[in-house]
């Protein structure tokens, strides 16, 4: 690893506008507007999707971007890969870009899949000696072997980003520019794109990578660089950028009111109006760390009775699987509701979930009736941390357990 | 160095040669999904242009009686239908080519101009068999080409040339109003009337002879239809003026994407 930098990245800016995002304008339009003594342009609005953003990659970094949706990642990446122009400031780059932002670019649906391994390698930039070379692994990867001579469009959904990404993995520029592509494909594919990601990171390729999967971005960076409404808000190891994103989001999404929500069942005598998840102290969820779920449920009419409550979050993780669940009818805990406002803490010692992106599903019930049911009432993270108390340990399957090795 | 960079200037030909290889697959892409699906294939190559000569020859040979310098018809209109439909697909492909490009444009870098280019270039495989049957065409009437055969080429690049250099405006405009997809049937009917495909140019008047000879392709006409079929020879001045025409167009073409390529992808 060398220290000079591979991109250089200085006071760019990229400005919209607003009409020009409409799918297009006709020449009559703009004629009117001639017409009208308006020039259509100053009248319209702008925005900055990036705005005055610098900052440096060494050769052989592997810099994460992160952000919520419309940060300007996206640009950015847009501007990297040089599909489109700044407006202001100026990009270096040191070295060959390729652009991974999708999956399968310029695939043609009645040509083979060969014919389509080598249009897509092209398109990205390979040259057909490189394809040749690497044809065969290519093929090995994608796993589609059998139907080489097949037209894509015979393809199911599955093949055609396999291939796609066997191709755009087998890619070898000096600086390599992706978004998001792991996002697709199953569970058993994505590990193995995951594990291909990590070897071109090693390989010394300088790499700038947008995913909104921290857990990813932690694996994958050394630096973790945090966008927000086209700006740098702050840059660093990933271990310190992301959990402050993430805190940030979480006090974003704990603001969010459910109540406002009317995809709930139930006959909504009581109703939950916000679920704050954190680690007890305000920061993200760790695997091994202690967490804390306050849930906050409104009584929506007078409640005589002080109501014995039966309450449950259901965890699903990314792939839609059900995790766990928590509920005080397991632990055998009272929860009692009351009139107005009720907030009931759930605590957990030590969280055994591996890292990832988790999802929350909330009921309430008393005496067997359903109150208030809500799917998918909270979203958090988890970040990688140390379970067994070891260091970093590695994180597979679920869940971790409790466990003890000795000598019989 | 990516830069705002808003400065006039050329294409970088370095750039377009270093992708070279994509121009090629690009090209050969268009020509295998061309005729994909279809139950006759190529034939449809073969097809387009004899039934257009049969029905050229039987509305404005027979009925229309116009001439054609002596020589049959048939011929005649079918030696200047190939570069004019040469002229016309490439024309037509080339102007949509960026818009049709646009998604992959939008997800990868290369230049731009691949995509007229390979979208013009796509076009020589039906010329081609164009051409191999206008040599049965001539062999039925029994015409032997001339030395001027060897200069035939040069005629069918003068009219890519034209059809590459006006879809450079076409393409970047398409881009911003899809009016030029709506205009475009219109403009290459209208085009095709100006140029002397379905009748000789000794038949224009002779005060607008100098207007009509401004269309480059008048010169790519009557020059294919003579390097094959011989006959009248074209004016040595139109096919001087042709060429700078085309080139004009080229150059302020060229440009013009050039400038227009780098916002391109925002403009869609």
């Amino acid at each position: 690893m060398s220290n000079s930098p591979s991109v250089k990245v200085s006071h760019v800016g990229k400005r919209y506008r607003l009409g020009g995002l409409e799918p297009y304008r006709t020449l009559r339009d703009k004629i009117m507007n001639i017409a009208r003594g308006q020039n259509g342009d100053a009248r319209q609005e702008q925005i900055w999707a990036l705005k005055d953003v610098s900052f440096e990659v060494k050769q052989g970094e592997v810099l994460g971007i992160i952000g919520r949706n419309g940060a300007g990642k996206s640009t950015l990446l847009k501007l990297l890969s040089r599909i489109t122009t700044p407006d202001t400031g100026s990009i270096e780059l040191e070295g060959r870009v390729g652009a991974l932002l999708e999956v399968g670019t310029g695939f043609h649906p009645e040509l083979s899949g060969r014919e389509n391994i080598y249009m897509n390698g092209a398109i990205l930039g390979m040259s057909r000696r490189d394809i040749d070379r690497k044809f065969d692994e290519i093929v090995a990867f994608s796993g589609v072997e059998s139907f080489l001579d097949t037209p894509v469009k015979r393809y199911s959904s599955g093949m055609r980003v396999r291939l796609g990404f066997a191709v755009a993995a087998h890619l070898e520029p000096e600086i390599l520019v992706i978004d998001e592509v792991l996002a697709v494909g199953d569970a058993e594919f994505q590990r193995k794109c995951l594990g291909r990601m990590n070897q071109v990171a090693t390989e010394g390729r300088t790499v700038l990578f947008v995913s909104h999967q921290m857990e990813a971005v932690q694996s994958l960076c050394s630096r973790a660089i945090w966008l927000d409404q086209g700006g740098v808000v702050e840059e660093g190891f990933p271990d310190v950028v992301i959990p402050n994103y993430l805190t940030r989001s979480m006090s974003k999404v704990s603001t969010v009111d459910l109540a406002k929500r009317s995809d709930r069942t139930g006959d909504g005598l009581f109703q939950v109006c916000s679920i704050k998840i954190d680690d007890g102290f305000g920061r993200a969820l760790r695997t091994g760390s202690p967490a804390r779920f306050i849930v906050s449920i409104d009584s929506k009419k007078a409640v005589h009775n002080i109501a014995h409550a039966a309450m449950r979050l259901v965890v699903r993780d990314k792939m839609d699987r059900i995790v766990t669940s928590l509920g005080n009818e397991v632990t055998g805990q009272e929860i009692v509701l009351q009139e107005g406002r009720t907030q009931a803490v759930c605590h957990l010692e030590k969280l055994p979930l591996v890292p990832g992106s988790y999802l929350l599903d909330f009921a309430v019930r008393t005496n067997g009736t359903l109150h208030d049911k809500l799917f998918c009432a909270a979203t958090f993270d988890i970040l990688a941390g140390d379970f067994h108390g070891v260091g970093k340990g590695e994180h597979l399957g679920l869940f971790h357990l409790e466990q003890q090795w000795t000598l019989k | 160095m990516i830069t705002a960079a808003k400065s006039w200037g050329f294409p970088d030909a370095r750039e377009i040669w270093a992708f070279r290889e994509l121009l090629v697959i690009l090209t050969l892409r268009d020509i295998k999904v061309r005729y994909k699906q279809t139950l006759i294939g190529i034939l449809w190559a073969v097809i387009q242009p004899v039934v257009s000569m049969v029905v050229f020859t039987l509305i404005f040979g027979k009925i229309g009686k116009l001439p054609s310098n002596g020589l049959p018809y048939a011929a005649f209109v079918l030696a200047a239908l190939l570069p004019w439909q040469l002229f016309a697909k490439a024309l037509t492909q080339g102007s949509l080519s960026m818009v049709a490009m646009g998604p992959i444009m939008s997800k990868t870098y290369f230049p731009r101009l691949i995509a007229p280019l390979s979208s013009v270039l796509s076009g020589a495989v039906d010329f081609a068999i164009g051409v191999a049957i206008l040599l049965c065409v001539m062999a039925w009437y029994g015409i032997m080409p001339g030395w001027q055969v060897l200069l035939a080429p040069c005629f069918a690049v003068l009219a890519l040339a034209a059809a590459f250099s006006v879809s450079l405006w076409l393409s970047a405009i398409n881009a911003e109003f899809r009016d030029v997809q709506f205009a475009l049937p219109f403009v290459t009917q209208i085009w095709m009337i100006l140029t002397p495909v379905l009748y000789p140019t000794s038949v224009v008047p002779e005060q607008w002879r100098w207007l009509f000879t401004l269309n480059p392709m008048v010169s790519a006409i009557e020059g294919f239809r003579w390097s094959l079929l011989g006959g009248v020879a074209p004016d040595p001045l139109t096919l001087v003026v042709s060429s700078i025409m085309t080139l004009l167009l080229l150059i302020f073409g060229l440009v013009y994407f050039a400038r227009f390529e780098k916002s391109f992808v925002d403009r869609l």
